[in-house]
């Protein structure tokens, strides 16, 4: 059965120092998932990786939801693991459907490097201090943002 | 316009080069920037892009089990480890039990499968760092991987032989004779390349300290797999996070602290001894039973009671016309490919197409590591860090 996501570590010490941080807490077959206030994400990211007991400093993956039409409308999509004990932990932001913005993990992570630009280049959305944010899947001249739900599978033609 | 790099001021001798994508040491269509000056690297930028084929995409228009052919396209030579991981999640969703004896022929496929793959990778490596017989060797063994596949899925190499809730099909009888056969002639054959390349005083003066990367920027940078393990971390997730009874069996991760070139090469020969040791654990052990779970509204019937039974029928009817409802949620499955961390992360609305199904794809993470390995050494160098890192350009650009 699904456990309860207020045993989990990562929830119960962000609790403890960044009361403020979280919005959300889910669970879903022993996943957790954070969701977490887009101003306090970077105190959040850097206590995640540095904490003693927690240490997640290896972003596995960073994408995107597109929940249209409703509003907020994306969620950016954090994974990380810790390779010291072996945990994971999701955490998520949501951001509105008008011009969604989020902080760059790579000071934090410099793997999200490559992870952001898919999503920019996918979603549209834009990742403040990000050193090189450009396409990188699609040419540059490319129109619209393909992984959005009201961008149509086959295509505009 | 693609991507190319500034020339700096006052750095007017310097030579900007556009490697590929059409270059045949890039494996496949990956293109690099690189700033030159004389034949030192200084700067490098890669460019890819050039496969993207909105797979991502696609899944969301797809049924779960439909998407299982599109899993296949992605690493092209690792397609039952990409298999295996979109069952997996598919089947996280679904909280279904998978009985022991498709679990362990999911093992023992996935290790021929890492084989098959690290073979291309020995080959191809070994022929851009001017090695052409062990090119020929690796793919003389593979062909033989390639036809026990053929043997158990039909297919040589877009297998799709997993399905969610077990295998497609019971193998065929006679398989495990085509499996003993490879696995008796196997460390033979490995103990040639190693003949061939581990003590030769040029493969050891194009690999070691070529390439260097410590384990901080190592994890810094996302990598995984054997170009993690070449640099000292054990992390292998058969081992911390076993998924498909990998806890059952016994095996070693390999690891070596150098960080070279030359270390992840160390590595992958060994995860292929380890791998084969699997493959007879797992061809020892082989328990009896059902190949599929007993799920009937997720698998498919057998042919034979559709003729029989009406319910069979229906489901059958179902399943293929509008497939099956997992419940609303998400799931993120990791497994350990050829190349590292594959991950599918499944979002489910409760329909019965993915709302969104993302993958982590191993190569592309680790491709971000590329111009950190190269920058500041000679351009001769360039091809064995690519072939180091051992990307499929399939699965970067999905």
């Amino acid at each position: 059965m699904t456990a309860d996501p207020q045993n989990s570590l990562a929830w119960q010490k962000l609790q403890a120092y960044f009361p403020d941080a979280i919005e959300n807490v889910t669970s879903f077959r022993d996943e957790v998932t954070l969701y977490i206030r887009p101003a306090l994400l970077r105190h959040t990211w850097e206590f995640l990786r540095d904490e003693p007991g927690l240490e997640f400093r290896f972003l596995a993956d960073v994408t995107a939801l597109d929940l249209y039409p409703q509003e907020p409308r994306f969620e950016v999509v954090y994974h990380l693991l810790s390779l010291e004990n072996g945990q994971r932990l999701r955490l998520k932001v949501r951001l509105p459907g008008e011009n969604p913005a989020v902080p760059s993990a790579v000071p934090v992570w410099p793997s999200a490097i490559a992870f952001e630009r898919e999503v920019f280049d996918l979603f549209g959305i834009t990742f403040e201090g990000h050193p090189f944010l450009k396409r990188i899947l699609l040419p540059d001249n490319w129109e619209g943002h393909p992984l959005r739900k009201d961008y149509p599978t086959e295509g505009y033609r | 316009m693609p991507v190319t790099l500034e020339r700096i001021p006052g750095k007017e001798e310097r030579v900007i080069l556009s490697m590929g994508p059409q270059h045949p040491s890039t494996h496949g269509v990956l293109r690099l920037v690189l700033d030159l000056e004389g034949e030192t690297v200084v700067r490098a930028l890669y460019d890819i892009g050039y496969l993207h084929t909105g797979f991502e995409k696609s899944f969301e228009d797809k049924t779960y089990s439909q998407g299982i052919t599109l899993t296949d396209r992605m690493d092209y030579l690792a397609p039952l480890s990409n298999n295996l991981g979109h069952c997996l999640a598919a089947e996280k969703l679904l909280d279904l039990e998978i009985p022991p004896r498709a679990q362990w022929i999911r093992v023992l496929l996935t290790e021929l499968t890492r084989i098959q793959s690290h073979l291309v990778w020995l080959g191809t490596h070994a022929i851009d760092l001017g090695a052409m017989s062990v090119f020929l060797y690796c793919f003389r063994e593979r062909e033989d991987v390639l036809h026990i596949f053929e043997a158990v899925s039909g297919q040589r190499m877009m297998t799709s032989y997993f399905r969610i809730g077990g295998l497609a099909l019971e193998p065929p009888l006679g398989w495990l004779k085509h499996v003993e056969k490879f696995v008796k002639i196997f460390p033979g054959r490995l103990a040639e390349y190693e003949d061939l390349l581990t003590k030769n005083p040029i493969w050891l003066h194009r690999t070691q300290g070529v390439g260097y990367i410590s384990a901080e920027d190592a994890i810094a940078y996302g990598l995984s797999g054997p170009s993690l393990r070449g640099s000292g971390p054990d992390w292998d997730l058969r081992k911390k996070q076993p998924y498909s009874s990998y806890e059952k069996f016994d095996f070693k991760v390999a690891t070596r602290p150098e960080g070279d070139v030359y270390a992840r090469y160390l590595v992958r020969l060994e995860e292929m001894r380890q791998s084969l040791r699997i493959v007879e654990q797992a061809m020892a052990g082989l328990p009896e039973g059902p190949a599929k779970a007993n799920a009937p509204h997720i698998v498919m019937p057998e042919r034979e009671s559709m003729k029989t039974s009406i319910e069979a029928l229906i489901y059958h009817f179902k399943i293929v016309t509008e497939g099956f409802h997992p419940p609303v949620g998400e799931v993120y499955q990791a497994i350990e490919s050829p190349r590292g961390e594959l991950g599918f992360y499944m979002v489910s609305d409760g329909s019965p197409k993915p709302f969104r199904c993302h993958v982590r794809a191993p190569s592309f993470a680790n491709l971000q590591a590329l111009p950190k390995l190269i920058e500041g050494r000679l351009i001769a160098d360039v091809v064995a860090c690519i072939g180091t890192i051992d990307i499929v350009l399939g699965e970067v650009d999905r």
